[in-house]
């Protein structure tokens, strides 16, 4: 069972992504083109729903199928590629997203987390072979930032705040 | 200047603990090398042709006298003894050991300073123009808005992953010292018709592959909205700028490939959308910022002329190498670090040291590095100019050539960077030596000459009014020139004269073009004021006519 770091938990798992083995009604992580494709076929899905985003998903043309959406996954093929954190804001920030925002990929690494979960990520599923003790630990290498940032990174100081 | 409070401090003391533990798992083998690039790359260090090269911020080029010693410090115990001053206003050290790196951003911490963000495809240090402050025809003070971008920037939890480097930089003046055009992004202070402080924004400019001109995406922006508006340019930014391609990765390729007025409405809208979420910035942190850039306490002075009656080397040093100040009794005076016989913008830690303890006597204790790769000590009393002047020859900062032709820029080039195709220094070297007369360098006047050692421009060559860009020909060090480039009021991309020069020749042709400036200038007409007039046609021709003595 895959283990993954949930707000600052290492916890069991409990989705899947499309392809991997999956009982009936589990939670399941679809991409956005398999939902896409047959959009009847999951409305009937009984278990939870999660759609899995690539960095050039428009995340703005997610706006109707969100309310329906249990967790979204968005995709880091690698560390350099930035383009999942504007993604992760625009969920939280501007649809309003509340449900689980999981970071997936070979570039969620431990010196990542600390930015990932400022952005809103309270998810992170961590590349192959990633230490989650040492990932976990990463999520408190700060305690002052100069950004407004998800609040679920307790810190204790931030210079500049929103709204 | 700004001081960090408990916040900064905490900030840069996690960062150095944090790169500490990234580069001990790096030399234990649990971070690959291309694992590690990214990571030290945004804490300045490269990894270069001898040794790694560590890019210390100087944040728009203000230095107190305590960081400057502190970087001579550093530069002796960790380093060969020197450092070298960049365009971008910092201090690139060449010689230092990968595993020594944690402890030198230790001791910059100690001193209020870093290296966050000098590389890597995130923001960079923020510039500004060198007379801040103390120019006669500024707007406003472009130093706390410096301050505030780069705090804003540091570690952004969206644009630390970008799909390229992005330059900012803030000017005050009409006159663009600062080379803004040229950055990603670059501010104009402005005031709207209440008197309210604002800015222009410029976006897309840059040099490397591709040079392009900065163009207005808004002329004016309220100072209560810079973040939130550079917010949503970054944002468009880092969502639809390309990333398949590293020469094509900077925002100057999306701008141009959607036009400029497709670009705004991307940026208006998504400002329209996201300001509510994005940074606020308060009057009161304005305030407290601005605070911190107050005039100096100057005592009332008349202006008188300094110069009368001194040795006319003196007097070549006061005209060349000082500028008038907006404060009676004071003149500002730069430290050439362009002595014949010396890399461009080279300094010893002896000649560090001693500017920081001059500094400290004379000038509010305060240094600031200039885009053209010199110091300057902006605050000095008239009466102090002859001392300061002495003391400064005693240590070789004293070249009078400060905006003449051997006030060259240059990079490091071959000798020292991975990424270069030619060596700069010893064209540098030789173009000194051609031209060591000071008498003829100043009848030629104001000259720029910038040389990159490759694409990349460091050297910024397309705005030199002269540049030259070292390139690789089967193996061997050839130069193209460029004539016509300017960054300063008027920005101009240079234009190619024709095939590039061998290494030997590359004085030769400078002396002959410059000879023709010579014979076709009016009266008082500066070189690219001629090359505007007369065009290129009869530059490009007597730059290859084969010289009388060489034939």
């Amino acid at each position: 069972m895959r283990r993954i770091l949930r707000r600052r938990e290492i916890v069991a798992d409990d989705w899947v992504h499309l392809g991997e083995e999956a009982a009936d009604g589990a939670a399941l992580i679809v991409p956005l083109v398999e939902l896409r494709k047959d959009p009847g076929r999951w409305r009937e899905w009984s278990g939870r729903l999660g759609v899995r985003l690539t960095p050039v998903d428009r995340v703005e043309e997610l706006a109707q199928e969100l309310p329906r959406l249990d967790l979204v996954a968005v995709e880091f093929p690698n560390p350099s590629d930035g383009r999942g954190y504007s993604q992760a804001r625009l969920l939280r920030e501007r649809l309003g997203f509340r449900g689980e925002l999981r970071a997936v990929g070979a570039g969620v690494r431990q010196d990542q987390v600390f930015l990932l979960a400022r952005c809103g990520f309270d998810a992170l599923e961590l590349a192959a072979g990633e230490d989650a003790q040492a990932a976990r630990r990463a999520l408190e290498r700060y305690d002052v930032a100069y950004q407004p940032g998800s609040a679920a990174v307790g810190l204790r100081a931030q210079r500049f705040s929103a709204q | 200047m700004y001081r960090y409070d408990e916040l900064d401090q905490a900030f840069v003391d996690q960062r150095v603990a944090e790169f500490r533990d990234q580069t001990r798992r790096h030399l234990a083998g649990q971070l690959s090398e291309d694992e590690f690039r990214p990571l030290r790359l945004r804490n300045g260090l490269y990894i270069q042709r001898h040794a790694p090269m560590l890019r210390i911020a100087i944040p728009y080029g203000l230095l107190a006298s305590r960081q400057l010693a502190k970087l001579a410090d550093i530069a002796r115990r960790y380093d060969r003894g020197f450092g070298h001053f960049t365009t971008r206003q910092n201090l690139q050290l060449n010689w230092p050991n990968l595993a020594d790196v944690p402890d030198i951003l230790a001791e910059l911490a100690g001193v209020q300073m870093h290296a966050i963000q000098t590389s890597g495809n995130c923001v960079r240090n923020v510039t500004a123009d060198h007379m801040a402050g103390i120019a006669r025809d500024e707007i406003d003070d472009p130093r706390p808005y410096c301050e505030i971008i780069r705090q804003w920037a540091t570690l952004h939890p969206e644009f630390t992953y970008l799909p390229r480097k992005f330059k900012i930089a803030v000017t005050g003046s009409p006159e663009d010292r600062a080379a803004s055009e040229v950055h990603d992004i670059g501010l104009h202070l402005a005031r709207d018709a209440r008197g309210d402080i604002g800015f222009t924004v410029l976006v897309g400019g840059g040099l490397g592959r591709a040079p392009a001109i900065g163009q207005v995406i808004r002329d004016f922006l309220p100072l209560p909205e810079l973040l939130s508006y550079l917010e949503a340019i970054l944002r468009v930014y880092n969502r639809h700028g390309r990333r398949d391609n590293l020469n094509k990765a900077r925002i100057k390729v999306l701008v141009k490939s959607l036009g400029i007025a497709r670009f705004r409405e991307q940026v208006e809208e998504e400002w329209r959308l996201g300001r509510a979420r994005a940074a606020r910035l308060p009057a009161s942190e304005v305030e407290r910022v601005r605070s911190f850039f107050r005039p100096q306490p100057y005592e009332t002075l008349e202006d008188f002329d300094a110069s009368a009656g001194r040795e006319p080397a003196f007097q070549a040093w006061y005209r060349y190498n000082t500028r008038p100040h907006r404060v009676s009794g004071y003149r500002a005076v730069f430290v050439s670090l362009k002595a014949h016989g010396q890399n461009p913008g080279d300094m010893s830690c002896e000649q560090m040291e001693a500017v920081a303890a001059l500094a400290e006597r004379v000038s509010f204790g305060l240094i600031r590095t200039t885009h053209n790769q010199n110091l300057l000590l902006a605050d000095v009393r008239q009466s102090e100019l002859y001392q300061v002047w002495l003391e400064l020859a005693h240590h070789q900062l004293a070249m009078p050539n400060i905006g003449t032709l051997t006030d060259m820029i240059a990079c490091p080039g071959l000798d020292f960077c991975s990424l270069a195709n030619a060596g700069t220094l010893g064209v540098a070297k030789q173009i000194q030596e051609r031209f060591d007369d000071l008498d003829y360098l100043y009848d030629l006047g104001d000259i720029e000459i910038k040389m990159s050692g490759c694409m990349n421009a460091c050297g910024h060559h397309h705005v030199g009014h002269i540049g030259i860009l070292g390139v690789d020909k089967h193996g061997e060090e050839w130069y193209q020139i460029t004539l016509g480039g300017s960054a300063n009021g008027f920005t101009a991309l240079g234009e190619v004269i024709g095939p590039s020069v061998p290494k030997s020749e590359v004085a030769a042709t400078i002396e002959r073009i410059v000879e023709l400036y010579r014979t076709l200038r009016a009266e008082g007409e500066r070189f690219i004021d001629t090359l505007r007039r007369v065009g290129l046609a009869p530059f490009k021709e007597s730059a290859y006519a084969t010289h009388p003595a060489a034939a």
